[in-house]
């Protein structure tokens, strides 16, 4: 048995590493995607005043600050009773839509999509923004840092600080827009819009012109059939700041559609005894292991996920986009692992248009941005789309408004399963004859990337006390479990 | 000239330090005129083993940022130093301990305990992780988050969660032209917040009651303190360009304490009483006076939100 580390997986937020074991043929028999942190966010905000709880949980991730700050917000919404006035919902959705632009752009020029960009195989040094750069040439290079500072930028006006804001608040916003700041944002939110189009320019001549990668895309050994998750609108449409959550089969059909506050009765979490870490599924399927397929209750979330739930795209363009993935793969859902790059550009495309019309709104500059009658301190649940997928936070108050208890299942933590899927198929493929080299193991992160994973999101609860490696034979019987342990640290 | 060679890590963090990097936007090209990356997890493929290979020394700079709350983290966070000519503790985490070194309050234990019986969690007999072990070397989870300085030495911090775009650029400018000051220095405003601050006070600044803020909508003009909002201003550096307080929301005390200051969250205790009721005070029963102080729902994650695992008690005691 030989075992192979990729110790950091890189180019991704938080920590992690990849374990790949190989048979004595030196085909792979099972892969894993260990992380390696806890922080304890769930156990500490216990006691803290409830309108703290935007900004603590910010910090459980510094890359989509404004995904848990917006989700905390909304939750503490419900657990005062307080409707946010009209305005207060537009300006969150705008400051929302900010914060995709800016998390969509980084993928895609310097997390994820140098492999594509610069191409997966070449040398190391170039796989990365300053390849990137090097490729694309100064004009568009420019255009990359300015439009990727443009969503922060919105962030920042609308939110104090782009990284960790502090303007939700239950029942509205803490500031306004004044006429000056109004028209910043909108010459960005539209400078952002012709970004997003060439951005897909940009994917259509690297990506869908180049055999390799359409070999790729439509590779059945890279198709998962998974539930899929997604806020929709009332038309059954992309929303990422609100709406129902709906939840589609792997054939496409509508499974499940339910409120915030109904969460409880659809997803539950497993604790394995084989693993310390806990995977999301739906209760009405039940938990079934590491697999895909209908009787698997495991999910996907994040631009595939919410794509596949979506019945087309609310704003035109993005709608155009859209249709032309549709008649690519000629179906949906949509399943290979490599169209999450695509689905999170027609996101990008989105968020720039719902933007250009919500700055347009009329009184989008008034002053009535909070409704400060609050009711009693109870429960509440808040679920937005996280750039990376469904982000649930639900919080129960003391009497004098500070925190209980915490519950909170987070984007990348509902994909957990998908990921270790696909990582493995990655490996199958591409490990043959126990070869092994540096451009195989970027292979195999590729299957990763594709999630735009943030570990750092998923390590607000895991351990390193968790990393956990298991060794399967063919029939999937466990051979070897070597987990770490809590009692271990007893003496220290 | 030859050119400088940076590092960035990130250990117990957020990953909103490696945004503040990319934040200094297109004069991130300016730098990398004059300097190498060679480790960036979050940017570049370079892995652990090729940091190990590095010769002592060979790394000008490392922005290090995140606590230590693991033995992974710590391992790493000394390799870097022994591979580091200069080691700067970058953002909050690294130099205080930050909104996760809250977690002082309870023990790995309790912590524990309440990950796996989460609401949502499945675990009827209330599973735990097993004791097992065979001869594989993991990371130990540590029973307290450490700001950077408890587990090495430190040669620069930069303040702030994260650090704002100015103090990173100065910083790096500094390196640029070998005009760092003194090590140990916080590379950053020695001012109050305060000091900066925009908003209107009276003269003799006087606090009439506690207030919080979901009880009232603050006049942005005026002064927090003196509208009963509890402000971290007079104790924390500035530098931040008042962000939050643009917002309308208070100082929290990101930045840490000014240079005087040893205690942030004792220093800003005895700074508020020392303006609360002031008129009144003599007139205030004992009750009266307890049931003021009492308003204040959550003294220990409001005076020491981001400074708890470098205050004078960094933790919890334990049972």
């Amino acid at each position: 048995m030989r075992r192979i580390t990729i110790d950091p997986i890189t180019r991704l937020e938080g920590h992690g590493k990849i374990e790949i074991f190989l048979d004595e043929k030196g085909e792979v028999k099972e892969t894993f995607v260990c992380v390696p942190e806890l922080r304890g966010f769930e156990k500490f905000c216990e006691g803290r005043k409830a309108e703290d709880m935007p900004q603590l949980t910010s910090r459980i991730c510094g890359v989509c600050p404004v995904a848990h700050h917006f989700a905390a917000t909304k939750a503490l919404d419900a657990c005062f009773g307080v409707q946010p006035t009209p305005l207060a919902k537009k300006l969150r959705e705008l400051m929302y839509c900010g914060y995709i632009i800016y998390d969509h752009i980084l993928h895609f020029y310097f997390l994820g999509g140098p492999d594509l960009i610069v191409g997966p195989t070449s040398p190391r040094e170039k796989r990365n923004i300053l390849g990137v750069m090097e490729k694309v040439g100064v004009e568009l290079s420019r255009a990359v840092i300015q439009h990727r500072a443009y969503g922060q930028l919105i962030t920042e006006i609308l939110g104090g600080k782009a990284t960790h804001p502090v303007s939700g608040i239950p029942g509205g916003v803490t500031k306004g827009l004044d006429e000056e700041e109004r028209k910043r944002i909108e010459e960005m939110v539209l400078s952002c819009k012709e970004f997003a189009l060439k951005t897909l320019d940009l994917y259509h001549t690297l990506v869908l012109e180049n055999p390799e990668y359409v070999g790729m895309l439509k590779n059945p050994n890279f198709s998962l059939d998974l539930y899929n998750m997604g806020l929709v609108d009332d038309n059954n449409q992309l929303n990422f700041y609100d709406g129902s959550v709906r939840v589609c089969a792997p054939t496409g059909k509508e499974f499940l559609k339910f409120e915030a506050r109904d969460y409880l009765n659809y997803i539950s979490e497993e604790v394995v005894e084989w693993s310390y870490v806990k995977i999301p599924y739906l209760k009405e399927i039940g938990f079934a292991g590491l697999k895909d397929g209908s009787s698997s209750g495991l999910y996907r979330v994040g631009p595939l996920g919410r794509i596949n739930v979506s019945e087309g795209m609310p704003t035109k363009e993005a709608q155009r986009e859209y249709e032309r993935m549709v008649s690519f793969f000629g179906k949906k859902p949509f399943t290979n692992v490599f169209a999450y790059h695509w689905a999170r550009l027609v996101e990008l495309l989105y968020a720039t248009e719902r933007a250009e019309a919500l700055i347009k709104e009329e009184g989008i500059t008034g002053e009535n941005f909070r409704n400060l009658n609050l009711g009693s301190p109870g429960e509440g649940v808040g679920i937005v789309e996280a750039a990376r997928g469904t982000l649930i936070h639900h919080y129960k108050l003391t009497e004098d408004g500070r925190i209980k208890e915490v519950n909170l299942i987070v984007a990348t933590t509902n994909n957990k399963g998908a990921i270790n899927l696909s990582v493995k198929q990655g490996a199958r493929e591409y490990i043959k004859g126990g070869k092994v080299s540096e451009d195989i193991l970027n292979l195999c992160e590729m299957f990763f990337r594709a999630y735009d994973p943030c570990f750092g999101c998923a390590s607000h609860l895991f351990s390193d006390s968790f990393l956990q490696i298991e060794v399967y034979n063919s029939q999937r019987e466990l051979l070897v479990s070597l987990p770490a342990t809590v009692e271990k640290n007893k003496n220290k | 000239m030859e050119k400088l060679k940076f590092a960035f890590y990130w250990a117990a963090s957020c990953g909103g330090c490696e945004i503040a990097v990319l934040d200094i936007n297109e004069k991130i090209l300016d730098v990398l005129e004059f300097a190498d990356i060679v480790f960036w997890p979050v940017a570049i493929d370079i892995k652990y083993q090729d940091v190990e290979d590095f010769a002592d020394g060979f790394i000008d700079v490392t922005f290090f940022n995140g606590s230590i709350r693991n033995s992974e983290q710590e391992h790493l966070a000394k390799l870097l130093r022994k591979k580091s000519k200069t080691l700067v503790a970058f953002g909050s985490c690294a130099h205080k301990g930050c909104i996760p070194g809250l977690a002082n309050l309870f023990s790995r234990e309790e912590i524990l305990r309440t990950v796996y019986n989460t609401i949502s969690t499945n675990n009827p007999d209330g599973k735990l992780p097993q004791t097992q072990f065979h001869n594989l070397t993991l990371p130990e989870f540590y029973d307290e988050v450490k700001p950077l300085d408890r587990v090495l030495e430190v040669d620069y911090y930069l303040p702030g969660c994260p650090p704002p775009t100015g103090i990173i650029i100065d910083a790096v400018n500094a390196i640029k032209k070998g005009s760092l000051p003194e090590k140990g220095t916080v590379l950053a405003p020695v001012k109050a917040l305060c000091e900066e601050c925009e908003r209107n006070t009276s003269e003799a600044k006087k606090m009439p009651d506690i207030k919080r803020m979901i009880e009232i909508a603050p006049d942005p003009k005026k002064c927090f303190l003196e509208q009963g909002i509890i402000c971290m201003g007079p104790v924390t550096r500035g530098g931040c360009l008042s962000r939050c307080l643009k917002a309308n929301w208070p100082c929290t005390g990101c930045m840490g304490p000014t240079p005087e200051v040893i205690d942030q969250g004792g220093k800003a205790i005895s700074a508020i009483a020392s303006i609360l009721a002031q008129d009144k005070e003599k007139m205030l029963s004992e009750e009266e006076l307890a049931r003021l102080v009492g308003k204040i729902p959550d003294p220990v994650g409001t005076f020491y939100m981001y400074s708890l695992p470098s205050s004078l008690i960094p933790k919890r005691r334990r049972k």
